[in-house]
């Protein structure tokens, strides 16, 4: 995706017209809807705690085999479209209850414009990695979004069970624009590593970044 | 001008004393507080004369509000007392009682752990013109005033290991060991040595300390004193308090308030009075010794009478500790009766106690320490027996411990000795014929031409348990319809159907291996050998001592639905053959809370494992802890069962603990966390204190797995999790190995 700044407004526009996302909270097997816990225009919250300790808003009870089971939200938001049809009616398996609006916050705005904008480098395999002694070196002297990798060039060392791996970069000249890992984290396979843009998006995808976080609040 | 001056900041500070106890607004104090600022205030618009004369007034009329309020005082107005900043802490002790003193382990915020002090003092007592001078280390919490890094007294878990460090130390050299108790409890954190394993330690090895050993308590909040009170004698400030937990806290249970709800004054009020934790109280009970007398509404860090009283105390507490193991005492020990009769301290002793102890003293020392605690709370479980009942199982001991001493003593040590005396002859003569057989073998195997045939090596077999013949099924199994594993989001576990659950599958999930809790029944029918558990003392049964209000009815409930005396079961059984003694804490009865009646049982237990030479089991289905409705009684079990566990072991016994579903604070901290083998059942949570306490405690939040075995046996507080579909088969193996040869005693 080339971006230039009428892809921004268009980009902006989007999320700002619909600044949510809808879930769709399905019954998660075969059962009875027993209860439904909420009203329309309910506010729930997804787990919470530092360890997501706390379990969310109950939402409705599924029985099956007389074992009732409390579904709960898994994210914050309003719930909407119950199907108060259901209630008391045997459902089959995914078959959807309501739905919750998630209002998306500036850092999953961010997030889901990176997401989108940018060109992921994925872990190809779960272990520890570190940034490449060149590219460290480079990052803390030009700062992070301005480092300019070449094809070859070595972004990072997997490091597993004593073996090093080095991860090379692939594809035109691109700029390093997020680092996703820190020094020697466990990374699981198919995370993401680095997130990359061409030398002409980097501007725009600033831009875009700082007019997300003037115009929303954190 | 300046005497005057003073004068008036005393009788300022007296009052917002009074208002600390007796509340803000108790009989029109704020009125005199303001009369006494607006004297501050013109102090040189008026005469030294008029000021002289109203503040003497104002004197007069506080010294009467103040025997008032010593008079009406309740309960939860000492336990405020005994918090208030002006009250004296350890260090004004070791000031004004000690004559000299060296800090260990630290100086001030600089220390392993600032709430808790070590030091080595030098105490000195005139006997006529002669001045003698007592070494001793001094041990204690020192709450400090207003310091925050003191922690208001809570030791840290390495600071109680600091405080066992110098235990050592003292009898390493032999001089006693003053404690001084000023802790609302021990800080619950389970980093490592863990705050209930370290005070079990404590416990464990205080309980053979070879000194004798003086505890004074002023604030003695349940566990976290108990790690340093275990001694020959106790003291207890006059409005000192000891107790098994906090007022707050107990009101928060009563009411079962949630977590950040304040208790409503009233409730802490009636728990404070209900928990009897008093001096006075406590004495009556038995678990002091003697109360130290302080000036009405407590003393304070700069009442220096009270520090000349507490120094005579402490020395007569030591003399009499020590003049207990000498054969020639009586003159001595009248001596110093008479002398504590009086009712200011004396200046002088009419005696001289040498402290040093040989070793018969010491052996008699230890030997009394046990039979003290031994003999507490005993009282409220009304065992007295018929002298003629008392005198036939008198008998029926001395028999079955003649028989065992015989059997598996005097025997079994012969057989061994001889077995070793014939293995050291068979291995020397092993040794001297190889060196000559050796060469001739050598060249018998150069010139052989056949292969040499190797020996075939003895097939050890390896021991194997039988199951149990008779499947016991759980009524939980007797539904039919189908449960969650809680861990089913994590792991994408199937929901299970409860007759394979409890049946089959003994309660675990099959995806995941989380154990869901099975009642108590179960392990008694599938883990021991069918028809072998023969249940002892059953008929020792849980009292309310302390009259708890609505405490009976409670007892009632449990007793009803359980169809037991108590929370522990106590029983002779065999696995595989292998006979043993367990003692088990069953979750119906109160959360296996632990009370006099447990602690009786348990230790009664201890001891039949120690005369009949059997293993020791304590499994633990479920313990809540120390039963804050028995009180102190209750927290008094902690040293009175460490002790009997530490009997039993040093007399060659093997004790092993196995923890199922949960497992805190009280039990664990002490009979239970002292054992070297504990192991626990997966999914179990054990530790010192719950989520809850450790929040509103320490201000900081801990992850959901912070209690669980995995954890624990990361921080070694256990070493093993068992699966309990294979627990009957561990713990017949854990039998032979831990036990191995020895398993009928070392």
């Amino acid at each position: 995706m080339a971006l230039d700044n009428r892809k921004i407004d268009e980009l902006l526009r989007a999320f700002k017209a619909n600044p949510y996302r809808v879930f769709v909270v399905g019954a998660p097997h075969t059962g009875y809807v027993r209860e439904i816990l909420v009203k329309e225009g309910d506010e729930v919250k997804g787990p919470s705690g530092k360890w997501l300790e706390k379990p969310g808003t109950p939402l409705f009870v599924l029985e099956r085999e007389r074992n009732p089971k409390t579904i709960r939200a898994k994210v914050n938001g309003v719930v909407s479209k119950i199907r108060h049809e259901l209630h008391g009616k045997f459902v089959e398996a995914f078959e959807p209850i309501l739905e919750i609006k998630h209002p998306l916050s500036q850092k999953e705005i961010i997030a889901e414009i990176l997401r989108e904008a940018l060109h992921i480098v994925k872990a190809p395999e779960k272990a520890r990695y570190f940034l490449s002694p060149e590219l460290a070196q480079r990052i803390e002297k030009e700062g992070e979004g301005r480092v300019v990798v070449k094809p070859g060039d070595e972004l990072a060392i997997m490091y597993f069970m004593k073996r090093e791996t080095p991860i090379l970069h692939e594809g035109p000249p691109m700029v390093v624009f997020r680092v996703f890992f820190s020094r020697g984290q466990m990374v699981e396979q198919g995370e993401p590593l680095f997130g990359l843009c061409t030398e002409e998006e980097r501007p725009y995808l600033e831009k875009l970044i700082a007019r997300v976080k003037e115009e929303w609040k954190a | 001008m300046r005497e005057l001056q003073r004068y008036l900041n005393d009788l300022i500070d007296r009052i917002i004393y009074l208002q600390d106890i007796k509340g803000e607004d108790w009989e029109g104090l704020p009125a005199i507080l303001s009369e006494l600022n607006s004297l501050k205030e013109n102090f040189y618009q008026i005469t030294e004369k008029t000021c002289q004369a109203r503040l003497e007034a104002i004197d007069n009329r506080l010294s009467l509000l103040e025997e008032q309020a010593d008079k009406t005082l309740t309960p939860y107005e000492t336990v405020k007392i005994v918090r208030n900043p002006q009250r004296f802490t350890l260090l004004d002790i070791l000031e004004n009682v000690y004559d000299s003193f060296t800090e260990l382990g630290g100086e001030g915020e600089i220390n392993v752990d600032p709430a808790v002090i070590c030091a080595r003092a030098m105490i000195s007592r005139r006997v006529g013109d002669k001045i003698y001078m007592h070494q001793v280390i001094v041990i204690g919490h020192e709450k400090g005033h207003g310091e925050e890094f003191r922690n208001g007294g809570s030791a840290k878990p390495w600071g109680n290991e600091k405080a066992l460090r110098y235990m050592r130390v003292a009898e390493t050299e032999g001089i006693p060991i003053h404690f001084y108790v000023f802790t609302p409890g021990a800080f619950p954190i389970e980093d490592y040595p863990g705050a209930a394993q370290q005070i079990a330690r404590n416990l464990y090895f205080m309980s053979k300390l070879k000194v004798p050993t003086v505890a004074f308590i002023s604030e003695g909040g349940s566990g976290g004193a108990e790690a340093i009170a275990l001694s020959d004698v106790r003291l207890m400030a006059a409005y000192g308090y000891y107790s098994v937990i906090s007022p707050e806290g107990a009101a928060a249970i009563e009411g079962k308030l949630k977590e950040g709800q304040r208790p409503p004054r009233d409730l802490v009020e009636f728990c404070a009075r209900q928990l009897k934790i008093t001096a006075k109280d406590n004495l009556r009970l038995g678990t002091i010794d003697r109360i130290v007398p302080e000036p009405p509404l407590g003393a304070r860090r700069n009442d220096y009478q009270f520090f000349k009283r507490l120094r005579y105390e402490m020395i007569r507490a030591t003399d009499e500790a020590v003049l207990r193991t000498k054969s020639l005492k009586a003159f001595r020990s009248y001596a110093l009766k008479r002398k504590s009769e009086e009712e200011n301290p004396p200046d002088e002793f009419d005696v001289y106690v040498r402290w040093e102890l040989s070793d018969v003293e010491i052996e008699k020392l230890l030997d009394l320490r046990s039979k003290k605690y031994r003999e507490m709370s005993r009282h409220v479980l009304g065992l007295k027996k018929s002298p003629l009942k008392n005198y036939i199982e008198k008998s029926q001991d001395l028999g079955l411990r003649v028989y065992h001493d015989l059997r598996y003593g005097f025997l079994k040590q012969s057989q061994k000795m001889i077995q070793r005396v014939m293995e050291d002859i068979s291995g020397e003569g092993f040794a001297f014929l190889k060196q000559l057989t050796e060469p001739l073998k050598s060249t018998y195997d150069l010139l052989g031409t056949k292969g040499r045939r190797g020996r075939a090596k003895p097939v050890v077999e390896e021991p194997v348990i039988e199951d149990v013949s008779e499947l016991y099924v759980s009524p939980l199994a007797l539904e039919d319809r189908t449960v969650t594993c809680p861990n089913a989001e994590k792991f994408g576990c199937q929901d299970i159907w409860v007759p394979d659950l409890y049946g089959e599958f003994c309660g675990v999930c099959p995806t995941c291996g989380y154990h869901f809790p099975l009642e108590y029944q179960w392990y008694l029918s599938n883990v021991f050998d069918a028809n072998s558990i023969k249940e002892f003392n059953a008929h020792i049964a849980s009292t309310n001592p302390l009259g708890f209000e609505g405490f009976d009815k409670k007892l009632a409930l449990a007793r009803k639905k359980t169809g037991r005396n108590s929370a522990m079961i106590t029983f002779q059984a065999k696995i595989g053959g292998i006979s043993l003694i367990v003692a088990m804490l069953i979750a119906d009865f109160r959360q296996g809370t632990v009370g006099a009646a447990e602690g009786e049982k348990f230790i009664q237990a201890c001891d039949r494992a120690r005369i009949t030479k059997r293993p020791f089991l304590a499994f633990i289905h479920t313990t809540g802890g120390i039963r804050i409705h028995e009180g102190t009684l209750g927290v008094i079990q902690m040293p009175r069962c460490t002790l009997a566990v530490r009997e039993y072991i040093d007399e060659g016994g093997l004790y092993l603990v196995v923890y199922d579903n949960n497992s805190y604070a009280g039990p664990v901290a002490s009979f239970l966390g002292c054992s070297p083998y504990q192991f626990a059942i997966r999914s179990t949570r054990l530790g010192f204190a719950g989520p809850r306490v450790i929040r509103e405690t320490t201000g900081e939040d801990i992850p959901p797995d912070y209690h669980s075995a995995e954890n624990a046996l990361r921080r070694g507080h256990i070493q093993g999790i068992w699966d309990r579909r294979e627990i009957r088969k561990k713990l017949y193996e854990a039998l032979l190995t831990m036990g191995g040869k020895n398993l009928y005693y070392r």
